[in-house]
């Protein structure tokens, strides 16, 4: 069991359902941080943050994976990631440890999986507890852009 | 690549480059003898360096050119296009090498030895027995003895020095040795001969910061010295200045990121402080602020650059140009020391170069065209720039043959661009400008030139991107002149901060005109006042349009907040009045904080598209704001801007055009097309089908936070089953009705003739439009049907008995426009009576009937509008009541006689906005008045 095999992943929980990042892509871990909204902007986009003088967009995760939105009325915590050269941050509920996983042990999305979680995810691993759906960050704020542009 | 490589390509590219254009100048003026030292002297340092670093290629041609030009300078040969043509060629090769150069590192193979043959054949007459890197030129030693020991004892110098660099010097003398015959004594000494002298420009490497003492040769000594010996000292140097120093481009910009940064940080520190009292803080940040600012004006001016760099390459261009083209084309640039950023420079070189392509292959014509014209042969070309307010402006101008607009209108057509009838509405400026749009050109061929419809739009959104601006004027015959006008500062810029439904947006200070403190219950002198539910606020002598912010962004939805705004409110609103191009509105904002100065910082790509926000920046306060776009926002509220039209310009238009009214062009239950005088309908929506829902039978739809109910036209309509279908919207203060249609087809302008009168409930009669037989639809009919009491809505008002409607009396003699006009007047909430010429309405004055106002045609058989005036005004009954005119006619003439026949105003027929605003006028004042 080489190294190489393993993969380090943050995890994220969203209304229940944990998610997996690869660590390496992840920059920060934030709390609740003052949001401020941009009038017509699409909607999964929840605002624009101040991290250390970056402006930095905010996506609300739920609505991008069509889950319904938080009733959590305080801020919530999120994970800033980078996206061609741009960083982003993602709404999340709570952030769980960071996990080293097989990469053999990953499986394929299932058929039954809503088609919108499978464009984003790149498979699941199954943990002691729950599965792991592993989010492809790339894949989950392209898709924004390309709505954007086409509305 | 190691430096030295790259040093020698940045300077030995500079140095072309002023070759290029010296040269240019020289065929113009052949006697300038400081221009022939000039030219020879730059390019015998770039071939002394060439030698240097073993580059036999460059350093033969650049040999042979000097031969040509060392005769020029001798007096013994003279200065002809051939020559110069000669020259140049001898400089692009050149230029390919080095780009050759800078890829790979090592110069490319090629055999030049046909256009060495060739030189030499101009510099001597005869072709010379071997090639030139034999030759050992003997090279006009300027400096002395003594001189050359210093630089050589400064030279030796480094050892002690960090950088390096002593490495390399024992290296290259060594490598002296590399080429025996070429590069003797005799040519280093050369080189040391046009290093800079004292108090010349001194040469320095990023690492090396520290200025060696200026009487002495740098430290590098091996690095071409090829900052021109200042040792001619006429001539002034076109790109530096005396003192100056080379920096990375790079450097600048951390700094000036930084800079920006601390910027903000020391707004974050004053804003803390401002709350405080004073304490021991205060003092030295305002010592910190004061220097804070002045370092950061002093770095945005070391990115300053003139203008003329950009313009430099163009005498040349302009040159080949004309050759190509056989034009005689004079290029004339005045104002090429105006100073502007260098990101703006790089941004703004290219289009201008294509600007200035574009003048000389489309604008200009050729010597015969020109003179049988009766223009000069010599076409020209003249760049201007100068500082105007915050902006830098560049002109444009050639004396060509302008743009031809019926040229650009068939191209348009061909294209799809817009319809004929569209242009048919449009002023000349208005399609001169498609020439900017993406595809288009009127070019019959295309050239390697232009002509490809690539350029102008590239252009223009190259300039837009910047912040800028770019308007075309042209004049067919005469010719056609583009103005850009670009910000002088692209990243801090001052801001006025306000709020807009607890939100704090900011807008650049730059495109606030004006400040004005407006409510809408006449508290304060500016008040803000509804034409048919437009909110406009009359300006001094202006009306000025309004656009809600909180509309534009969306950002007030619940149904009471709405019934907020309306004319009940009466609390305070601040207006920020603004100007994008030639068209002026004022923004409507709930608070007005105060100027601050922001770093613009872009939006994140996935909300580029929103053209209402030019950026976003991070407050003092540490809070994230977006930054409005004035433009983006006069873009969403309906107006077409930016350099088409001013909202002038077309009120003009139409009062011109007598006798012909806009009209819709639609189709609705059945294919033949329908018609609907445009000036009724308030929006054209299109809606989703499954948003339509029925309620008690009737189509409703949700529009705006309200409830719309939908109409068909006859029952042969049907709806969609999915999609969008569009709607006509008709509306007033508070009630709006939807007729569906199947199909909008245009909008025209047409004369309006109705020919048969109509026996189907909901059309006035048919009309000829567009060779078409049209119906025209009776909305009047369709909102009754909708509404029953749509035109008694006075009675009704719950707002209580003090606010009765007002009585109109219109008085015309063609039932299309009264069918026209009284819905319209209905719909803005006044009661109306009709009268089908004078005598009926002095009947009705015999009856006892009083109105608030009376509208009249003029233009009436029987007894037409004048002598109606005349008659009410002998009469007391009616003699206070004010009459205002209505005519397609509308010239001051008159206007006069109206006023002296005692008509209160005089409005033309076909505009709705300015009866609407006349009346409301009029009877505000009271109706004393004549």
């Amino acid at each position: 069991m080489s190294l190489s095999d393993m993969q380090e992943y943050v995890t994220v929980t969203i209304a229940g359902q944990m998610f997996g990042i690869p660590v390496l892509q992840v920059h920060d871990v934030l709390g609740s941080i003052k949001l401020t909204k941009i009038p017509l902007a699409p909607p999964e986009v929840a605002g624009a943050l101040n991290l250390r003088g970056r402006i930095v967009t905010c996506i609300d995760v739920r609505k991008r994976l069509g889950l319904e939105a938080s009733d959590e009325s305080k801020g919530r915590m999120s994970v800033v990631v980078e996206h061609h050269g741009e960083p982003y941050s993602l709404l999340i509920d709570s952030v769980g440890e960071v996990l080293s996983l097989k990469t053999d042990k990953l499986e394929m999305n299932p058929g039954t999986m809503d088609a919108r979680w499978r464009e984003v995810s790149s498979g699941i691993y199954r943990t002691e507890n729950k599965l792991l759906v592993i989010l492809q960050i790339d894949r989950l704020l392209d898709f924004a852009v390309g709505t954007n542009a086409a509305a | 690549m190691d430096d030295l490589l790259s040093e020698f390509l940045t300077e030995t590219n500079e140095n072309i480059g002023i070759v290029d254009a010296a040269l240019v100048e020289l065929e113009q003026n052949p006697e300038e003898e400081s221009q022939i030292d000039n030219i020879f002297r730059l390019v015998h340092t770039i071939k002394g360096t060439c030698g240097f670093l073993g580059l036999p290629r460059l350093e033969a041609v650049a040999h042979a050119g000097e031969n040509v030009l060392g005769k020029i300078r001798d007096k013994e040969l003279n200065v002809t296009a051939d020559v110069v043509t000669i020259i140049l060629e001898a400089m692009d090769v050149i230029k390919d090498v080095l780009e050759a150069l800078e890829q790979t590192e090592k110069e490319p193979e090629g055999n030049d030895s046909d256009l060495i043959r060739r030189l030499n054949e101009v510099a001597y007459g005869t072709p010379p027995a071997e090639a030139a890197p034999v030759e050992i030129v003997k090279p006009h030693v300027e400096a002395t003895e003594e001189e050359l020991e210093a630089a050589f004892a400064a030279a030796a110098g480094p050892d002690d020095d960090d950088a390096g660099t002593s490495g390399d010097l024992p290296e290259i003398l060594k490598s002296t040795e590399v080429r025996p015959g070429e590069v003797s004594e005799a040519d280093l000494e050369a080189a040391f001969a046009a290093a800079p002298g004292p108090d010349d420009d001194v040469v320095v490497a990023e690492e090396m910061p520290e200025p060696v003492a200026p009487k002495v040769v740098p430290a590098k000594v091996a690095k071409p010295a090829a900052a021109p010996a200042a040792k001619d000292n006429g001539h002034k140097e076109t790109s530096l200045a005396n003192q100056s120093i080379r920096v990375n481009v790079e450097l600048l910009e951390n700094l000036m990121t930084m800079v920006s940064e601390l910027v903000l940080t020391r707004n974050q520190l004053l804003q803390m402080v401002r709350g405080m009292d004073d304490n021991e803080f205060t003092v030295p940040l305002q010592r910190l602020s004061h220097v804070t600012t002045e370092l950061q004006e002093g770095l945005m001016k070391t990115r300053m650059q003139p203008i003329g760099n950009a313009w430099s390459k163009l005498p040349r261009i302009v040159r080949d140009l004309s050759q190509d083209l056989n034009k005689k084309i004079d290029l004339v640039m005045h104002g090429a020391e105006t100073e502007l950023d260098r990101q703006v420079l790089e941004l703004i070189k290219d289009p201008l170069t294509h600007m200035v392509r574009n003048s000389a292959d489309h604008g200009l014509e050729v010597p015969q065209e020109r003179l049988a014209a009766g223009k000069k042969e010599i076409g020209r070309i003249v760049l201007d720039a100068y500082h105007e307010g915050g902006h830098i402006i560049i002109t444009i101008t050639d004396d060509g043959r302008g743009l031809n607009s019926e040229k650009i209108k068939k191209k348009i057509i061909e294209n799809e661009l817009a319809t004929e009838s569209e242009l048919e509405s449009m002023s000349t400026q208005q399609i001169q400008n498609f020439v900017m749009r993406a595809g288009f050109s009127t070019a019959e061929k295309v050239t390697n030139v232009s002509g490809r419809g690539v350029g102008m739009d590239v252009v223009r959104s190259n300039i837009e991107k910047i912040g800028g601006t770019i308007e075309l004027k042209s004049e067919e015959g005469s010719g056609s002149k583009f103005t850009i006008k670009i910000p002088l500062t692209l990243a801090i810029v001052s801001a006025l901060i306000v709020e807009c439904c607890h939100e704090r947006f900011a807008i650049p200070q730059i495109s606030v005109v004006e400040l004005v403190r407006a409510s809408t219950d006449g508290r304060s002198d500016n008040t803000i006042e509804m034409i048919n539910e437009s909110p406009v606020l009359r300006l001094r002598d202006r009306l000025l349009p309004l656009v809600h912010l909180n509309d534009i962004l969306r950002l007030q939805t619940s149904a009471d907040e709405v019934a907020e705004q309306s004319a009940v409110k009466g609390s305070e609103e601040f207006i920020i009045v603004t100007q994008v191009g030639a068209y002026t509105f004022g923004i409507v904002v709930d608070r007005v904080f105060d100027t601050e100065e922001i770093v613009v910082k872009p939006v994140a790509p996935i909300l580029r598209d929103l053209s209402i926000f030019s950026g976003n920046t991070i407050l003092g306060d540490g809070s994230v704001i977006m930054i409005l776009d004035p433009n983006g926002i006069a873009a969403k509220s309906g107006e077409n801007v930016v350099g088409d039209h001013t909202v002038e310009e077309e009120a003009n238009k139409v009062s011109t055009d007598s006798d012909k009214i806009a009209l819709l062009i639609c189709r609705a239950g059945g294919s033949e097309p329908k018609a609907v005088p445009l000036s009724l309908v308030a929006r054209l929506e299109e809606v989703d089908v499954d948003t339509i829902e029925t309620t008690n039978g009737q189509m409703v739809v949700q529009y705006r936070g309200k409830i719309m109910p939908l109409i068909t036209v006859n029952d042969k309509a049907t709806i969609t089953d999915s999609g969008r279908q569009p709607i006509l919207v008709f509306s007033d203060n508070d009630r709006t009705m939807g007729l569906v249609v199947d199909e909008i087809v245009d909008i025209v302008d047409e004369h309006l003739n109705v020919e048969m009168a109509s026996s189907t409930e909901g059309m006035i009669g048919s009309a000829i439009v567009r060779e078409k037989a049209t119906d025209i639809i009776d909305v009047g009919y369709y909102l009754q049907k909708c509404f029953g009491d749509w035109f008694g809505s006075s009675s009704t008002t719950s707002f209580g008995a003090d606010q009765p409607s007002q009585r109109v009396l219109l008085v015309d003699d063609s039932p299309f426009f009264q069918n026209m006009l009284v819905p319209l007047l209905s719909v803005a909430g006044y009661e109306v009576s009709t009268a089908e010429n004078p005598v009926q309405a002095l009947d009705m004055r015999e009856n006892g009937e009083h109105f608030d106002v009376i509208v009249s045609d003029i233009e009436m058989p029987g007894m037409d509008g004048f002598q109606f005036a005349e008659e009410v005004l002998k009469d007391e009954r009616w003699a206070d009541t004010p009459i205002v005119a209505l005519s397609s006619h509308t010239t001051q003439q008159d206007f006069d006689r109206g006023r002296k026949a005692g008509f209160s105003d005089y409005v033309a027929k076909f505009d709705r906005d300015a009866l609407m605003s006349t009346l409301s006028q009029t009877l505000r004042v009271g109706g004393g008045s004549k």
